[in-house]
């Protein structure tokens, strides 16, 4: 198993082969976020369906008895493939994480397969860490017992190491261990933990390391387009281009709100009518929304103000508090970033609403009984709302929405995968102004950008569905004549 | 008492914070503090500071060379607020002659943010910006708790505690592991002290399971050394329908209606209270302790490393209140009305000249402005606040002395 980044390649690259598992592996994470989404990761039906993708990739190598680890073609391709995916997904903050995100839940899922062979790998990798003595851990016996829920007969088994809280994030994060002066003590069956850490502090720095390298790589004209099919049509759309700009007026709002907001917007809303006021991170969730359906910046700035008047603002402060930010999140101040709308997953897993706050998903956030009620209010049928909870309780909250989605518009099944608040709006427009025709337009996001990079995605489809038995040279030629279509495209 | 003496009127602010920079604001510990014995080299100077002007007029990416530049500045443009950002790459006030992506920050110190408005939801005696003896409390509860962990838990020695100026309490974690967290890491240390979950919708907001962790343990215990006093007697949660419903809320379902009936025959608060704790299990009964009084801080105050939080020793424009280090040995005594407002500050600094004026006769003009200057704050109540302040400095100090021997002595090799 490699270690990323402790390699580094130096020659020639030839964009060939290792361009199309770049390209087999773009794909491949974007089903590792739709797999994480929808199972409990490192459950029964998690693992299947990781490892089904994991064979459909036909991997250079994965641990099997017989394979030999040390085959070096295949990890030079796969050292490649991965550097290849490193500068197309370094380019943003936001990519990076992404990123870095699915490529941990891989290397979670594989080092946790490695079972007896983990000692061997860490050794390989030289990680090494303090221990406890006897002493201490009887000193420490409840303690220990009362963080992790560990039975004492196991604690007395067991080899706990002593590592510095930074190393293990997670765990200090969701508070399941023992700490004290800084320090974690972690029992041996939980190291893996720790190895992730690792890997991710690694991962990171190969990822600003490509950053540095991006430049030289971007002139090239053969990689540039390349590099950018990769991230941009797997990742799926962020909402940040509008196309829709100025066609919405303010009065239609309210309308709005009722028939094609989410929840999570339609909350924010009837808050800010209500109160006219919202917090921070309210008004960056519903600012950052409206800004991608399409509202102007004047009238996002005499939307917010004429709320914030009926508050307890007046217009002067109003314009010295508030309009700087909003300007700010247009772009048009400080950094000048474009900020882009919150995908659900952001907004699902950053930034919990705390006292006061409206912001957030009503599905993951809200109490079963406020939830509850709320549907009933949206005239949701019961029926339907005992399927929302039952995926609410399972901790599907995208399906979830999705189900609200299809109950609220009536429609038998909806023809996307919901993962944004915009996406949910324009399907809902789409839906009840479009034609008959909508189930059929309403595709993926992802095959939206399919059918506009047709060239590249053709090479996909053969890594994809290519079965495992063909001899390699083969494949190798095969793919080696498509990818040569995408530098005449 | 300071303060029924000498009210505070925001509209002598223009007149006060002069006086108050001149000759009272603590230059010199304050310097000490921010520069950290000069270590790493320019620490100081790349700090950020932030002032908000006269008119609401905010001023970003200021920073100062040493002691002398900034008490110079603080006295000519008269800041009404002060904050303390980060620790940059480069000089903030040089930021955009700086190659860009490459001024970024890069150290600060651990801090938390304790509100009382997050209360709202369990306090009976007031909402938002006011705050009572009563729910103050809270505060005292916060910080134990808060103290301990950070000192127990993340082992960080040098925790500043410090008075708002209106309605909550500070902390600064000046600990050098702590000052070069990540945000990733800093982010964690605010969720493993977290247990109060819950935006307005969220009626439950805390959720146990067994067994208890250690850390939680701990916090129980503090409360509940102060719960029936705080919350039985003195919010008096229990003492009308209104109020015990909120409770109520709180309990499993299988439990409400039971204690609903037993609530209305009692008599009073305590007798509910005693019925609550007879009828559920430990472990709910702690959630509902942990909903009214575990601390409630600001994750996203914490996590950022470049998040500008006011300054010590800053004048709070709306009540007049100096932000003062507060001793955390004597938590019980601390009392935030009793805390000196600029106007108590300077109208004691005015009695105490005259006084002297009348006691001495002048000596040569510019040796007593400068004997003036040193010794003013200790005529008046910032005395107190300055002193534990310098503690928390010495403390530092030794220290860092110490950290440093042993670096000699290992012969620099580490």
């Amino acid at each position: 198993m490699k270690s990323p980044g402790k390699s580094q390649e130096n020659g020639n690259l030839t964009v060939g082969n290792e361009h199309c598992f770049a390209l087999c592996l773009s794909p491949f994470l974007k089903s590792v976020e739709t797999i994480g989404v929808s199972y409990i990761k490192a459950s029964e039906p998690y693992n299947k369906k990781l490892e089904s993708e994991l064979r459909k990739l036909k991997f250079p190598y994965r641990v099997s008895s017989g394979e030999k680890l040390d085959d070096y073609e295949m990890r030079r391709k796969d050292h490649i493939s991965h550097f290849i995916l490193r500068l197309a997904y370094c380019q943003s903050e936001e990519l990076r994480r992404w990123f870095i995100q699915q490529e941990l839940d891989v290397f979670r899922f594989r080092f946790n397969e490695l079972q007896d062979k983990q000692q061997e790998f860490l050794q390989h990798n030289k990680l090494e860490y303090q221990t406890i003595g006897e002493e201490e851990k009887e000193l420490q016996k409840k303690n220990l017992a009362d963080s992790g829920g560990y039975g004492s007969i196991k604690i007395s088994e067991w080899l706990f190491y002593k590592v510095y809280f930074t190393d293990v994030l997670e765990l200090v994060r969701a508070r399941k261990v023992f700490l004290k002066d800084g320090f974690v003590y972690i029992p041996h069956p939980e190291i893996a933990v720790i190895v992730l850490n690792e890997f991710r502090q690694r991962l990171s720095k190969s990822l600003a390391l490509a950053s540095r390298a991006l430049p030289v790589v971007q002139s090239d004209e053969r990689l540039q387009p390349l590099l950018n099919n990769l991230s941009h049509a797997y990742v799926g759309q962020d909402y940040s281009i509008q196309k829709n700009v100025g066609k919405i007026s303010l009065e239609q709002i309210d309308g709005l709100a009722a028939k094609s907001y989410a929840p999570c917007m339609r909350q924010l809303h009837k808050a800010l009518r209500d109160n006219h006021h919202l917090r921070h991170g309210g008004r960056m969730q519903y600012g950052l929304f409206l800004k991608g359906i399409g509202l102007t910046l004047d009238q996002a700035l005499q939307f917010w103000k004429s709320e914030f008047i009926r508050g307890k603002v007046d217009p002067d402060k109003f314009d010295k508090l508030y309009s700087y930010n909003i300007r700010h999140s247009f772009g048009k101040e400080g950094k000048r970033v474009d900020y882009t709308p919150f995908s659900c997953m952001k907004i699902i897993m950053s930034n919990a609403p705390g006292q006061g706050d409206y912001h957030g998903c009503p599905f993951r956030h809200s109490d079963l009984e406020l939830l509850k009620q709320k549907l009933q209010s949206y005239k949701i049928p019961p029926a339907g709302i005992s399927q929302i909870l039952d995926l609410v309780k399972g901790m599907h909250y995208q399906l979830a929405c999705q189900k609200y989605f299809e109950l609220s518009h009536n429609a038998e099944e909806v023809g996307f995968s919901l993962n944004h608040p915009n996406q949910y709006f324009i399907e809902s427009q789409k839906l009840l102004n479009g034609s008959r025709d909508i189930k059929k337009e309403s595709s993926q996001p992802e095959n939206q950008q399919r059918n506009q990079g047709s060239q590249s995605t053709r090479g996909t489809s053969a890594c994809v569905s290519k079965p495992t038995s063909q001899a390699e040279s083969a494949d190798m030629e095969g793919l080696e004549e498509l990818l040569s279509d995408v530098y005449t495209e | 008492m300071a303060s029924s003496d000498n009210p505070y009127d925001a509209a002598e602010l223009p007149d006060l914070l002069p006086i108050y920079y001149r000759r009272l604001f603590p230059y010199s510990q304050y310097y000490r503090w921010l520069n950290y014995g000069g270590v790493p080299e320019k620490y100081f100077q790349n700090r950020e500071f932030s002032f908000t002007l006269k008119d609401d007029i905010y001023v970003r990416y200021l920073s100062f060379n040493n002691q002398n530049e900034l008490e110079k500045e603080m006295q000519k443009v008269v800041p009404y607020k002060i904050d303390i950002g980060a620790v940059y790459s480069n000089k903030p006030s040089q930021h955009n002659s700086v190659k860009s992506g490459s001024f970024h920050a890069e150290s600060k110190e651990l801090v938390f943010d304790i509100d009382m408005t997050d209360y709202d939801d369990v306090r009976t005696c007031c909402s938002s910006a006011d705050i009572c003896c009563k729910c103050w409390t809270l505060m005292t509860i916060a910080i134990k708790i808060l103290d301990r962990a950070l000192g127990e838990d993340f082992g960080f020695r040098h925790r500043l505690w410090v008075y708002s100026g209106r309605r909550g309490v500070h902390c600064w974690v000046c600990d050098k592991n702590a000052r070069n967290l990540s945000q990733a890491a800093r982010s964690a240390v605010a969720e493993y002290l977290s247990v109060v979950k819950g935006g307005t919708d969220a009626i439950k907001k805390v959720h146990l399971t067994n067994p208890i962790h250690p850390s939680i343990r701990q916090a129980i215990t503090v409360i509940d050394s102060y719960f029936e006093d705080y919350a039985v007697n003195e919010q008096d949660i229990f003492e009308s329908k209104e109020t015990w419903q909120k409770v109520l809320a709180l309990v499993p379902d299988e439990f409400r209606e039971g204690l609903q009936t037993d609530f209305v025959k009692v008599r009073n608060s305590a007798e509910r209270w005693k019925s609550l704790q007879c009828t559920l299990n430990t472990i709910h009964l702690e959630e509902i302790k942990l909903q009214y009084c575990y601390p409630r801080l600001d994750v996203n105050v914490s996590k950022g490393i470049n998040h500008l939080l006011k300054s010590p020793f800053s004048v709070h424009p709306k009540t007049g209140r100096i932000s003062v280090p507060i001793d955390v040995k004597n938590l019980e005594t601390f009392d935030p009305f009793s805390v000196p407002t600029i106007s108590s500050l300077c109208r004691e600094l005015d009695r105490k000249t005259k006084e002297e004026q009348e006691n001495t006769h002048t000596e040569n003009g510019e040796g007593l402005e400068v004997k003036r200057r040193i010794r003013d704050y200790k005529k008046t109540s910032l005395l107190g606040p300055v002193k534990i302040f310098e503690q928390f400095i010495e403390k530092m100090e030794q220290s860092q002395k110490g950290q440093l021997l042993e670096q000699s002595d290992r012969g620099g090799d580490f």
